[in-house]
């Protein structure tokens, strides 16, 4: 089954000092781990919501709102797509995330 | 750690580390069915102590630990098991297994190690002193870290069944002596073939189960990608594992769109391949790639892979290069003869010049009789007379079809078929383009 997790946060209260240089090494060293195993089969990092755009369609008219979005919690850091056994596993896959990150807030949702 | 952690949890982390545990286990012990015992004995602990104490920072190097810990109470206390290992010829240092235990502490081994320990056992479970079916199920079982009544539901056998297989295979590997290395020189190369076909197998089975009500059973189809995944992570220089890493995952795109919505198969060319999985096809490219890079000339898994790929390539059956499909099949067979590629070569063939001269080719293989039981040579043979307007002829090798077919859904699309023959004989309608896999 597949899984996508990703990183949820309200930008405005995320810390403004950039990640300790250490945490690229060992986030590093865990995605290498989850691929090896077979269990990551794809990932992203996403750019700050001021970059993107929202766009909607209602009644025939579109709407193209630039970013940021500051209203709720937001897709903010990455994604991964995650092939698991159950919802369990990807729990489990999950928390190891996390726990290398050191905090954070994570959804996971089964891929139809 | 939280008050929340839950026997689930314990049992989801176990699963989770329970393959790489038992191969270190096994490396050190030098016995898998002693390894995989330590690793349940590992197991109770675990449920004792986590949800009391918290899960570990590091839950694998935590099991191992606790495993060789047992390991080595187990030696001290017994001494018959010492001699009877020591029968065997295992090369356990016993002495430096004794005084080892000041050592084990909660370190954990090298990623690296682990690695080489899990490969080691890849090629251990997929020896060829055991059966066939034993390969499989102890590596579902080891490698995939699969329970035995998962294993048993995937296959639809009774659990006792596996059970046993399991015992055996493990009591044949010990009695054989089967040393717990990863082979070298002129053995490596038919010992790699033997895990490749274990896990084509096992995709195989999920693919297009040989009996039972359904035609796939997708938990296997996923549990052999990871297996090869996993195996082209421990052999990454391997050009065939990339190979089958390609193939397979080319395979799974197409797994959603090969049934219909009431289970019944539906056949490569019929199939809406705007539903085949993009990420499947991107990874098995990207495995190709890779393997065509590596190997010169290129190996059977290698090939059925490139030929994967001219499907995935083609949003429509009649946009595929079916001239460019002929000429890989042409290179495996001289690659790899048999005359199951003989036939979908044929297949391939009544695309590219039309079913008259494929008719010839699956001709000449109905007289060599080497696949008079296999339901899909009369499956190809009344698809090809079918589409040459004699549906009477057609309708007769669709019974037979039918009458081959082990698995329902299968035998269901073939009665279909043959009564579809019937009708058009009745009253003649343009002729079809539908097959099996080309």
């Amino acid at each position: 089954m597949r899984f996508l997790g990703y990183t949820l946060a309200n930008e405005a209260e995320m810390p403004s000092e950039p990640p300790r240089p250490e945490l690229f090494e060992e986030m590093g060293a865990f995605v290498e781990e989850a691929v090896k195993a077979g269990v990551i089969v794809a990932t992203g990092g996403i750019a700050p919501t001021a970059e993107g755009a929202r766009v909607t369609l209602h009644e025939g008219e579109f709407t193209v709102v630039d970013g940021p979005f500051t209203e709720a919690k937001e897709l903010v850091g990455g994604w991964a797509l995650m092939e698991c056994r159950d919802m369990d596993e990807a729990v489990e896959w999950t928390k190891r995330f996390l726990s290398v990150l050191g905090a954070g807030e994570c959804r996971v949702r089964p891929v139809m | 750690m939280s008050a929340t952690d839950s026997i689930t949890r314990v049992e989801a982390v176990f699963r989770m580390e329970f393959p790489r545990v038992v191969a270190t286990l096994a490396a050190f012990v030098g016995d898998i069915g002693l390894a995989e015992d330590l690793a349940q004995d590992a197991l109770v602990d675990a449920l004792r102590q986590w949800p009391r104490d918290g899960t570990p920072q590091n839950p694998g190097a935590w099991l191992t630990t606790v495993g060789k810990r047992k390991a080595v109470d187990l030696f001290r206390r017994s001494r018959t098991l010492q001699e009877k290992y020591g029968q065997l010829g295992r090369e356990i240092d016993r002495a430096a297994l004794l005084s080892a235990e000041e050592e084990i502490d909660f370190d954990r081994e090298s990623e690296e190690e682990i690695a080489d320990d899990r490969l080691r056992l890849m090629f251990v479970s997929c020896h060829p002193v055991l059966t066939v079916a034993a390969r499989t199920a102890l590596t579902l079982r080891l490698i995939g870290g699969l329970t035995v009544p998962e294993i048993a539901r995937a296959y639809v056998v009774p659990e006792p069944t596996i059970a046993q297989r399991i015992v055996r295979a493990k009591k044949t590997i010990s009695d054989a002596g089967v040393a717990f290395e990863v082979p070298k020189g002129a053995d490596r190369a038919p010992r790699l073939a033997s895990v490749l076909q274990v896990i084509y197998l096992i995709f195989n089975e999920g693919y297009s189960a040989t009996a039972g009500e359904d035609w796939l059973r997708p938990e296997l189809c996923a549990e052999s990608l990871r297996l090869a995944r996993v195996l082209a992570a421990l052999a990454p220089e391997e050009a065939e594992v990339l190979g089958l890493v390609a193939l397979l995952e080319f395979q799974s795109s197409r797994l959603r769109a090969r049934t219909g919505p009431s289970g019944s198969p539906v056949l490569l060319l019929d199939q809406d391949r705007r539903t085949w999985d993009r990420l499947h096809i991107n990874r098995g490219e990207d495995a190709l790639a890779r393997a065509e890079a590596l190997t010169d000339p290129r190996g059977p898994y290698t090939l059925q892979a490139a030929i994967a790929a001219r499907h995935a390539r083609s949003f429509r059956p009649e946009d595929t290069d079916w001239n460019e499909v002929v000429a890989l099949y042409g290179e495996l067979v001289r690659t790899a003869p048999s005359p199951i590629v003989e036939l979908n070569r044929a297949v391939a063939v009544s695309m590219a010049s039309g079913p008259e001269s494929a008719l010839q080719l699956v001709d000449q293989l109905v007289a060599t009789g080497t696949l008079e039981r296999y339901h899909l040579l009369s499956s190809v043979r009344g698809d090809l007379l079918e589409r040459l307007g004699r549906h009477e002829e057609a309708a007769l090798e669709f019974d037979r079809a039918a009458a081959r077919a082990a698995n329902a859904r299968e035998r269901l699309l073939s009665e279909e078929r043959a009564r579809a023959s019937r009708n058009a004989a009745e009253r003649p309608a343009p002729p079809c383009v539908t097959g099996p896999e080309p």
